[in-house]
Formats: structure tokens, C-alpha cells, sequence
């Protein structure tokens, strides 16, 4: 068995005696006889370090990650590099061992970095105010929706369908607790249904919630969706910020708290987290916002620092009148996140975002010039776009998926499992690691499936 | 006494560190530097992919720097902070143990760290397996049978706990609309409770630090869905009414829910699920080690009774047939028997809290140490962690010490304690802050101040099973030297800190004239 405590028996006998008790046992003696497990918890046994490295060794052998095979899967979370240098800063033990800086005087390394951090955000999303991080994309959407709820007191949400079906369902999930519906509009051609997003949106809708590139991968015109937002509703949008290095901005389009899942920047897939969501909002919103905020001060000797601030929003202070009760956030992954963004720098960002515009775009016409594929939709597309493929319905498109493993290729997610009027929809990804090399073995593998893959009755080739 | 006493003003104290002003990345830099370069475009270039309107104007002012000076901008910026690997850190409620690398490593194989969330489950098998067996080991420690791993802090599996109890009632036809919590709770209890939809009704504290019986009695009704409650309590006290409390709330219909921020009291020696509760929320980055990071990333896995079941986030983590043996070492075989997949299928849940599966991260690092541990050493982690704190406790109530700065209750505490600084800010002149503030100098990160609420000048103090006699005796020598020094020149401690990077800061500046982003 591994231990990480330090106490010999003369320390326990020297404690125990300064204690004035005889044994451990006695230090627990508040609580009664029948509260206690009288037992060794049912676990295995402890292991050796090296023992346990062997176990998770093959535990990881078990499962197909993106180094085992060439993926385009993406839907929320894309195969992007992460730098080395990300892993050697988040390695430290500076960065990784302290807690929240409740000490400004020992703790400027992460005040200062969450400061980076919220000036990063805020030029990326072309808005005044940040926070430091809160926990990821689906559950940043439900607490945009709380923000609002609060804010202006209504209690209608207008939803598009082009958002995440985990940003929807999350949102669902904390609409109910607080008190508020949820109307969706349906995508038409691919994006958000102009007409059905106005006619949805009245005087009683407390947040108008748009996503960017939306889940189908088109590019939604958000400008005029927001314009159409009555007067004190909170038009929130959920952007992809790797593809904010090429398309415009929440800010310059009129949207009110922009929020997203922060995964891309610098952060590892780690099956789904941790990772981090971004939250950033017009000024009207800076003392509504949920979580942590680093400030610049001075000290006492007038040198420059940093501190949390604006804390009488947060539960610690305010408590059951807090704008949201998040404590624990992401600030390692934050820190990664303001990393990533200063290695690709100013002009990486827009560089990355052309590359994946152009190596999706030729994806989009290799893939949908093979027998039995179409696309859904003809809406421009940064990273990630949707196909029809002509099998039996989502059992079809997961025995192409199986299929084109069998080859060493993910060629993404099949969209039936969240969206039931797509149930042969595909969804690929392009990262910066998916050469066209890449893309050329996944049109040849994708071919192969559907040759081998029983057509649909009724429907022509 | 200390090894060494730290500088007594600022003209002792000036290290190179404060000569050194803080210069961010944005002031770093000069246009035209990078540190990455583009992979070159190998496909047909083609215009005209993105209309006008949709596309970005200018390039957001992100910084231009080279790779060696991004490293060095944050290792630079990395030795401003105080750290657990450097020294002790008894911040109370936040269990800073100690992190071991093991997890660090094994987090980071390419199977874990590089796998997709929305991979097969068949393509998937190790990361549920190992899914399925923390849930099985946080049952057992719980003492409950069921887990969602999905939320992704305490505060979060907090919410999970109360929209799961609205779910419960709703389904038996109940509607009611008050949550109890102790005046001692978290600030995320009360939080929570205004965020799923309830009234926060608070419960008084009775002399012996445990919850105030008949003020609960009293307030315990039929409207009241939950009573959420922390024991040990965050006074470090193990509240001795507990079953009473238990029966009190069971009768009038309500759920009892167990913040989970002091396991690392009982772990092996108590089961919330024995006492009768019926959600119970883990800190994996308190109790599990996951490395606190700044503030995050946690994990808030909970555990649930039968009766909360039905309404567990989704999707849950299922077992089904076990595979057959064989197919050898190394990838996963296509086509494998899916003993271990995720269930969607749950028609009662509450639905989903966030995105995929949860923080997995840090189930490969909680899970490493599960067991690396085994119920020995886990039950060693908490028994340890209470003798740390009695010892320490112990050592202050030495002459000197105890008079100035006495525990708030006097019993023996679990693994964290309370001592109220009222009398030391009476006799000497300084406060609670002015000592944390003091403590800097002498190179340790100072307790929890000013929490609990209800204990006047709190001191909490969480030294946890990490560290030794010699270090616990280190401390309470220096908050000894503190005292000591006050009662000769109180300014001292009043002006603290010289050692560090920066002094005291001013807060209500920062507030009054908010800068939160460097300027343009």
C-alpha cells in the first residue's frame, strides 16, 4: 500500500500524549459506537506506485484515443495541439498546488494570469468584462440563463436548435430549479429560422440564446438575431473561439454575454474535462457575473497588483442572494487557456482559423462528392460541417463509423444520437492536425463503408 | 521560536522579487514575434468561403511573443505564488494535501488524456471501467449505492443534490418550497438553494457547536424539502445530535443532503449513508487530491440513496454481461462485447448538469489514489488528519497562546479547528488578518479567516494528514513568536507582510474602480 502520511509510532505516542488521549480511537469519540463502520471499507488493497501506474496503464491500452487513430470527431470538443510549453507551465508546482488566491500577497502568479486571462477573453469576444473561468461550455450556457433570470426577472428562454444539445439540455436542467420555460426555434437551411426566432422572441423573454458556428457547423448571421431582441433581454451566444480568429465577434454583433467551452484553447480532450468555460458580458452585466474576477490595485508601497474583487457577487459573501454559488472553478485550465492564446498570438489565431476554413471547405466538397453522401445544409462552415449519408438510419451510420475504425478512422459523430431528424446525419471536425493527407484516407475509408452499407429502401442512389 | 525571525518592516524586508514590478503578457512582446507557426495550407485555396459581414475585422489584440519569453513571462510570474509543494498550507475547509505525481503521470497517457469524449463506448471500455469503479469505491465510502460522477465542483454537485430532491418530491406529488442550512454552512449551500428555486431557511448553532436542536425542530415542517448540512461541520466539530437531526428531518419528508467539504474526517470511520442521508456530494479536489490549481479544477461526484435513483443525472454509467476473456493485450478490439457503456435511457432524471461525462480528469487521479490507499490507508488519511489537527490544536492551547487566541469550543476537533481571535484583538490590537497577514513572513499560507461567520475574528485551521510533527510544532512556535511580538509593537503584525512579492493590497480600490482587464 502506497501512504503519503509521515506519523511513526513515537510521533503517534508523542501526540497522542500532548493530546491527553490514549489512542486514535478516543479521538473520535463523539461519534457513537453504532455511527461508526466497525469494518474495513469493502475496497482493494492499496497498491505500489509502480503497481498502480501498471493498472492505469492498462486501463488507458483500453481505450482508442486520438493518438490511436485519425479522428474528425469534434461536436463540443476538438483534437487541437496542446504546446508543450502549456503542459511544462501547468506542471508547475506554483501553478497547480495553491487554492483560489484568497492571499493577494502570495498569490499574484494566479491573480496576474486570470487577469491576462480575462484581457484575452474580452479581445477575443470584443467585450468589456470577463470573469476568471467558469466550469465548462454546457453548464456556462445554463448560467448565462441565470444571469438573466436574475437580471431582468422574466422568465422565458428562447432557444435556437443550433445549440449544443448538452448546452440545451444543461439549461433545461437549471430552468427548472430557478423557474423558467424554455421555447426552441427550429434551423431552417442550416441555421437559426429568422422568422421563427422573431415570432418566438416577446416582452417575457428574459434570454435569446444563438450558438456560433452552431452545432450543425454553419455559421449563423447573429447580428440581425440579436437586433431582434426586444428591449431587456439578454441575447446570449455560445462560440467556438477558435473560430473567433475569423468570424466577428459577440461584440460587434450586438450580443449581450458570450460564453463557450474553452477546451480548444490549450486544453486536452481528458474524456470530456476538466476544461473550462469562458463568460464574458457588456458592462451593464460586470456585477451580475457569476464567479471569480481579478482586479488591478495598488499596495501599500504603492507597487501594481492584483486581487479578487467585486466578491460581494459571490456566494462566500453574499450567499443565498449570490449571483451564482459557483466556488471551485477552472483556473488551471484558464491559465492554460491564456497560455495557448499567447503562443498562437495575434496573428496565430487568424492564421489557425484560415486553415481550418480552407481544409473544411475542401473536406466538405471531397466528402460530398462521394456516392451517397450529401450535405445537409449549404450554410458557410469555419471547422465542422454535416452530412446525409444515404444508410438505414443512425444503426447505418454507426456501422460506417465501425467500419471506417476498422481502418484507423473516426470519421466523426453520428448526429441521430442528439438530433432524431437527423438519424443519418454525420458530423466531422478539421483541427490543424488533420492534414489533407488525413482528409483524403477518411473520403477513401468513408467510400468504402457506404459501398459495403445496404441502401436505404426507397431511396435512389 | 522560528528558525529565523522574518524582517520586522519594509525597509528590512525589500526582497529583489518586490523590486521587480509586474509586467503582464500584453506589455511583453513587440509586434511580429510568435511562438507558433501555421502548418502551410496543402489544399486548394479557395475565396470567398465566409461572407464579409460574417467575418472578423480586425485580429484581437492577443500578445506577440516568442516561446522563450512566454516561458519565461510565466515562470517568473509562477514564483509570485505560495504553493502546497513549498510549504504548509492549513487552509481550512479546502484539505491541502498533499498531491502526489503518480496522478499527474497517469492522467496524462495518451488513452486518457487524448480520448474523445463522444468516442464509442465500445472504443471506450477503460476510461467506464474506470468510470464504474471510482463510483463503486465512492459508494462504499458514502455508504450509498448509487453515484453520478458528472458534477463538476462541490458547489455544482450541490445543485445536483436540490434539483434532485425537487425531483423526488414533484414525483410523489409534493410541492414545497423551503432548504435549511445552518448558520455554520458553506456560502455555495444558501447559493444553491436560491438557484434551484428554494427559500433558504437558516438553522441557529447551540453551544456546543453542533445544530441547534430545538431552533430545528422548531422550523421543520412540510414545507421543507432538504435540510443540507456539513458534519464534521465547519467548526471541525462532529455535531453529537446527528441521528436526532437525521429522525427530525426524515419525518417531515424532507432529504437530508451531505456537503461533503470535511470527508476527509471520516473516511473508513463513518458512512453519511449509515446516518441516514440520502445525497452526498465528494470533493475530489479535497479529500481525492486532485491538485487545487489556483481554484480548479474540482470534481463534485455524488452518492445517492435508492429512493433518489430514478432521478440521477444522465447519462449513468452501466455494466452490463461481462466481456469474454481474450483479445490479448494492447488496442481495443472493434467489435468487443460492450460490458461497460453509458445509459441514456433514464426517464425520471433530472437531465444533464454539463457537457459529456464529467471532469474525467481528475476520476484517473482520485481513482489513482483510491487505490494506491486501499481502505487502509484511507481510513489512516482521516485518522492522521484528525490526530494532525488535535496535535496542533493541542500545542496552541499552550500559555501565551490560548489566552489570546482560544478555541472556539473546547472539545476535541476532527480535522480542522476554530480559535476566535476576539481576545487578541482586544489585548494586543491586532486582528485575525493582521496574524494571517504575519504569517506570510514567516512562510506559511494562513488559515481560513473569518469563516465560520458566526465565531467572532475565526481562525480555521485544516492541517490535514500531510504533514509532520515537526511542521505543526514549526507553527504554532511561530503563531507563539506573532504574539509575542504584537505585545511589544502591535504595528508590526499591522503592517505585515515584507517578504512578499507584493504587500497589502487595496481591495476596496480594486472594487470601487474596477480594472479587470489590461487597457487597449
Amino acid at each position: 500500500m502506497s501512504t503519503y502520511t509521515a506519523v511513526t509510532d513515537g510521533d503517534r505516542r508523542a501526540m497522542l500524549e500532548a493530546i491527553g488521549v490514549s489512542s486514535i480511537e478516543d479521538l473520535f469519540a463523539d461519534i457513537p459506537a453504532e455511527l461508526r463502520l466497525g469494518r474495513e471499507l469493502a475496497l482493494p488493497a492499496g497498491m505500489t506506485e509502480q503497481d498502480v501506474y501498471e493498472h492505469l496503464r492498462e486501463l488507458a491500452a483500453r481505450n482508442r484515443s486520438a493518438e490511436d487513430e485519425i479522428t474528425f470527431l469534434g461536436a463540443g470538443m476538438y483534437d487541437h495541439y496542446v504546446p508543450a510549453v502549456v503542459d511544462m507551465l501547468l506542471s508547475r508546482s506554483e501553478f497547480l498546488t495553491p487554492y483560489t488566491p484568497y492571499q493577494p500577497e502570495v498569490s499574484q502568479g494566479t491573480l496576474q494570469a486570470m487577469f491576462e486571462y480575462q484581457t484575452a477573453i474580452c479581445e477575443l469576444t470584443a467585450l468589456p468584462v470577463s470573469n476568471a473561468s467558469v466550469y465548462e461550455g454546457p453548464s456556462a450556457v445554463a448560467s448565462a440563463g441565470y444571469l438573466a433570470r436574475l437580471a431582468n426577472g422574466r422568465r422565458r428562454f428562447v432557444v435556437s436548435r443550433g445549440v449544443h444539445p448538452h448546452s440545451r439540455q444543461t439549461l433545461e436542467t437549471y430552468a427548472h430549479g430557478f423557474g423558467a420555460e424554455i421555447v426552441e426555434v427550429p434551423l431552417r437551411d442550416g441555421v437559426t429560422d429568422p422568422q421563427a426566432w422573431a415570432g418566438a422572441l416577446d416582452e417575457d423573454t428574459a434570454a435569446a440564446f444563438v450558438q456560433q458556428p452552431n452545432f450543425l457547423g454553419a455559421v449563423e448571421d447573429v447580428a440581425p438575431l440579436a437586433a431582434a431582441a426586444p428591449d431587456g433581454t439578454v441575447v446570449v451566444g455560445a462560440y467556438d473561439p477558435i473560430a473567433l480568429g475569423v468570424l466577428a465577434p459577440p461584440g460587434a454583433c450586438g450580443v449581450h454575454v458570450a460564453v463557450g467551452e474553452g477546451q480548444g484553447l490549450g486544453n486536452r480532450l481528458d474524456f470530456g474535462g476538466p476544461s473550462f468555460g469562458f463568460f464574458a458580458a457588456t458592462d451593464a452585466y460586470l456585477r451580475r457575473m457569476p464567479g471569480r474576477i481579478a482586479g488591478e490595485t495598488v499596495d501599500a508601497d504603492g507597487r501594481r497588483g492584483f486581487v479578487l474583487t467585486l466578491q460581494t457577487r459571490e456566494q462566500h459573501i453574499r450567499r443565498e442572494k449570490a449571483t451564482s454559488n459557483i466556488c471551485t472553478a477552472q483556473a488551471l485550465n484558464a491559465l492554460a487557456g491564456i497560455v495557448y492564446l499567447s503562443w498562437l498570438g495575434r496573428r496565430g489565431l487568424v492564421e489557425l482559423g484560415e486553415l481550418l476554413l480552407q481544409r473544411t471547405a475542401y473536406a466538405r466538397q471531397r466528402l460530398g462528392a462521394l456516392d451517397g453522401v450529401r450535405a445537409l445544409h449549404d450554410a458557410s462552415v469555419v471547422r465542422e460541417f454535416a452530412l446525409g449519408l444515404d444508410v438505414e438510419g443512425l444503426e447505418g451510420v454507426r456501422r460506417v463509423i465501425d467500419r471506417c475504425a476498422e481502418r484507423g478512422i473516426n470519421p466523426g459523430f453520428a448526429l441521430g444520437s442528439e438530433l432524431p431528424e437527423h438519424p443519418d446525419g454525420l458530423l466531422v471536425a478539421i483541427t490543424e492536425q488533420r492534414s489533407r493527407a488525413d482528409i483524403d484516407r477518411l473520403a477513401e475509408a468513408l467510400g468504402a463503408a457506404l459501398a459495403a452499407e445496404p441502401r436505404p429502401q426507397g431511396v435512389a442512389a | 521560536m522560528s528558525e529565523h525571525s522574518p524582517p520586522r518592516s519594509a525597509t528590512e524586508g525589500a526582497s529583489p522579487m518586490q523590486r521587480e514590478p509586474a509586467v503582464t503578457i500584453f506589455e511583453r512582446g513587440a509586434p511580429g514575434r510568435r511562438s507558433f507557426v501555421c502548418p502551410e495550407l496543402d489544399v486548394p485555396r479557395r475565396d470567398g468561403l465566409l461572407p464579409e459581414h460574417l467575418r472578423r475585422a480586425e485580429p484581437p489584440r492577443l500578445p506577440e511573443v516568442s516561446e522563450p519569453e512566454l516561458a519565461r513571462h510565466y515562470v517568473r510570474l509562477s514564483r509570485r505564488n505560495f504553493d502546497l509543494d513549498s510549504g504548509f498550507y492549513p487552509l481550512g475547509s479546502c484539505t491541502m494535501k498533499h498531491n502526489p505525481r503518480l496522478h499527474e503521470r497517469v492522467a496524462a497517457l495518451p488513452g486518457h488524456a487524448r480520448l474523445h469524449p463522444l468516442q464509442d463506448p465500445r472504443r471506450a471500455q477503460g476510461a467506464l471501467e474506470l468510470m464504474w469503479n471510482l463510483e463503486r469505491a465512492l459508494a462504499e465510502i458514502a455508504g450509498l449505492p448509487h453515484v453520478s460522477l458528472q458534477p463538476s465542483a462541490g458547489s455544482h454537485g450541490e445543485l445536483a443534490g436540490v434539483l434532485l430532491t425537487r425531483a423526488y418530491h414533484a414525483d410523489r406529488g409534493e410541492r414545497r418550497h423551503k432548504v435549511l442550512t445552518p448558520d455554520t454552512a458553506h456560502g455555495t449551500n444558501p447559493a444553491t438553494v436560491t438557484m434551484a428555486g428554494y427559500d433558504v431557511v437558516k438553522v441557529g448553532t447551540a453551544p456546543d457547536g453542533g445544530v441547534d436542536i430545538e431552533d430545528l425542530a422548531a422550523k421543520a415542517d412540510t414545507d421543507v424539502a432538504c435540510l443540507m448540512l456539513t458534519n464534521p461541520n465547519t467548526l471541525g466539530l462532529w455535531d453529537r445530535h446527528i441521528e436526532r437531526i437525521a429522525a427530525i428531518v426524515h419525518d417531515v419528508g424532507a432529504t437530508l443532503y451531505y456537503d461533503g467539504a470535511n470527508l476527509n474526517a471520516v473516511m473508513g470511520v463513518s458512512r453519511p449513508g449509515d446516518i441516514g442521508f440520502d445525497i452526498v456530494h465528494f470533493n475530489l479536489h479535497k479529500s481525492f487530491t486532485q491538485p487545487h490549481g489556483g481554484g480548479g479544477p474540482g470534481s463534485g461526484p455524488i452518492a445517492v440513496s435508492d429512493r433518489i435513483e430514478p432521478y440521477l443525472m444522465a447519462p449513468t454509467i452501466v455494466r452490463r454481461a461481462p466481456a469474454e476473456p481474450g483479445g490479448g493485450n494492447g488496442a481495443p478490439a472493434d467489435g468487443a462485447a460492450l460490458e461497460f457503456d453509458l445509459d441514456f435511457d433514464r426517464p425520471k432524471s433530472i437531465g444533464r448538469l454539463r457537457g459529456f461525462q464529467g471532469n474525467y480528469g481528475c476520476f484517473v487521479r482520485a481513482y489513482a489514489y483510491i487505490r494506491s490507499l486501499g481502505a487502509e490507508g484511507l481510513r489512516d488519511a482521516s485518522e492522521v488528519a484528525v490526530l494532525n489537527a488535535n496535535y496542533l490544536l493541542a500545542r496552541l492551547r499552550r500559555a501565551g497562546v490560548a489566552d489570546l487566541l482560544p478555541a472556539a469550543y473546547d472539545r476535541l476537533c476532527m480535522h480542522e479547528f476554530v480559535l476566535s481571535g476576539a481576545p487578541m484583538k482586544r489585548d494586543l490590537g491586532i486582528r485575525t488578518l493582521d496574524l494571517a497577514k504575519r504569517l506570510l513572513d514567516h512562510g506559511y499560507h494562513p488559515p481560513t479567516v473569518y469563516f465560520p461567520l458566526l465565531v467572532e475574528e475565526a481562525l480555521l485551521i485544516e492541517p490535514t494528514e500531510t504533514e509532520t510533527r515537526e511542521t505543526l510544532d514549526a507553527f504554532a512556535d511561530a503563531v507563539a513568536a506573532i504574539l509575542a511580538e504584537a505585545a511589544e509593537d502591535p504595528e508590526i503584525a499591522r503592517q505585515a507582510p515584507y517578504t512578499t512579492p507584493v504587500r497589502r493590497l487595496d481591495e476596496a480600490a480594486a472594487a470601487k474602480r474596477p480594472v479587470i482587464r489590461q487597457p487597449a
